[in-house]
């Protein structure tokens, strides 16, 4: 027997593709970056995006309060009972990569209250450029900054940064207003990411969340395929 | 048995979810009851002698062979605050994925089946010593340890206290942890109804408060 594999109980261990009644599990992507780079804005507008199509959930692991997942209620971007808060002891990588328990609990709460889902999206807490999820929790990572936070942070690289496995950089509207200079920051990311894809985003309309929507259909093809 | 099992077991990063909870520690800090070194130092003193001592001899009662969820019953007759009763089944719940991925075994796997929404935490860690091979007075080491360590890595992080201070009020508690988990071990020879029920109110108190708080860093 495999460790974690236990078919007689009444949850997986942590990344076990299929739940216990034989269905698959929802693909978990979990979304990182520091504070204020439009982490929750891009959950809010792939919420909308995605909505109609997929059925979806949202786990958030705020700080200190509710503000996250408050905002996305507040947003009506999902029903109340698709959105889960984590607490996260003022440690919010801890919670994503260390120990994990707790955003599993959430996973699998959600899927056995308004499952059966096709997507859960997980939400870091606003943290620095080394938070990275736990391939025990989530199947594939989004790492958001923003120009106005320095265009220099492609370039600075960090495992969010150099391992995401997409990096949004998000606010593409202020770019000239803080002196960014995109194209620099294209290829600074282009040299520590590779063949890594990266997007750009502006979500001040309706469809700037495009190149993150096409990425999530796509990793979403692949797991189902 | 592994004698270095208990240090697995008893390590901070074991990921059972505890790191998001401060044992009382974070509504104690907002009163100012804890504010140093100190003030720790009395603080995890009397949850040791307390909640801890209750908690350890409920741990060690499983790995003497008592009924888990007979214990289950006597862990929630022990712990008045609906609060604390709900925090301590998620903590269960927690601590039992990490004690099936570590030292999976039959009686785990039956709990996990009676209890999918969480066993009370000191049980489903009794079982999970017994699993690992260690004795009822590890067990109740484990959790004599867990029972401080908790608040003081909390206190490090609420209080920006020192942490070689904080670290120095643990060394410093260690003989008593020792009485704690000897008398803990002993007492669970008992019949489950002869158990310790040692409770700390004005922790029970704070928990409830604590729980309606509606900014806070720590779970509980």
């Amino acid at each position: 027997m495999h460790l974690g594999h236990t078919h007689d109980g009444p949850a997986a261990v942590s990344a076990d593709a299929t739940r216990l009644d034989g269905t698959r599990r929802a693909l978990r992507i979990g979304l990182g970056g520091p504070v204020g780079s439009g982490k929750t804005a891009t959950v809010a507008a792939l919420c909308r995006e995605l909505r109609d199509r997929l059925s979806i959930a949202v786990v958030t692991n705020d700080i200190y309060t509710r503000e996250d997942a408050d905002f996305l209620l507040n947003n009506a971007v999902l029903p109340p009972e698709r959105i889960q808060a984590v607490e996260t002891g003022a440690c919010p990588h801890t919670a994503i990569r260390d120990d994990i328990s707790a955003n599993l609990e959430a996973v699998e709460d959600l899927e056995d209250a308004v499952g059966p889902l096709d997507l859960i999206l997980v939400e870091s807490g606003g943290d620095n450029l080394t938070a990275t999820f736990s391939k025990g929790l989530v199947d594939a990572q989004i790492f958001v900054i923003d120009v106005a936070g320095g265009d220099d942070i492609p370039r600075k690289g960090g495992p969010g940064v150099t391992t995401a496995d997409l990096l949004v950089i998000n606010k593409t509207d202020l770019a000239p207003y803080v002196g960014s200079d995109l194209e620099r920051m294209a290829l600074d990311a282009k040299k520590q990411r590779g063949e890594l894809p990266v997007a750009f985003t502006s979500l001040t309309s309706a469809e700037g969340v495009g190149p993150v929507a096409d990425w999530v259909r796509a990793q979403l093809a692949s797991w189902t395929a | 048995m592994s004698r270095a099992a208990l240090l697995v077991l008893a390590d901070g990063r074991f990921p059972a979810g505890g790191h998001a909870h401060s044992g009382g520690a974070e509504p104690a800090v907002a009163e100012g009851r804890i504010r140093d070194a100190d003030s720790l130092a009395a603080f995890c003193r009397g949850r040791l002698h307390t909640a801890g001592f209750t908690a350890a001899a409920l741990v060690a009662a499983a790995p003497h062979g008592l009924d888990p969820l007979a214990l289950d019953e006597a862990a929630d007759a022990r712990t008045p605050s609906p609060a604390l009763r709900a925090t301590a089944r998620k903590l269960g719940r927690q601590m039992m994925r990490a004690a099936r991925a570590t030292w999976p075994g039959p009686d785990l796997d039956a709990l996990a089946r009676a209890r999918p929404r969480g066993a009370h935490q000191p049980v489903v860690l009794g079982l999970t010593a017994r699993s690992a091979g260690l004795g009822p007075e590890d067990a109740a080491h484990c959790v004599a340890y867990e029972t401080v360590s908790g608040p003081a890595t909390a206190v490090v992080r609420l209080l920006s206290l020192d942490p070689f201070h904080a670290t120095a009020v643990l060394a410093r508690l260690a003989p008593e942890l020792d009485r704690v988990a000897e008398q803990a071990a002993e007492a669970a020879r008992q019949q489950i109804d002869a158990l310790p029920a040692a409770s700390a109110p004005l922790l029970d108190i704070t928990a409830e408060a604590h729980a309606a708080w509606p900014v806070r860093l720590f779970a509980s």
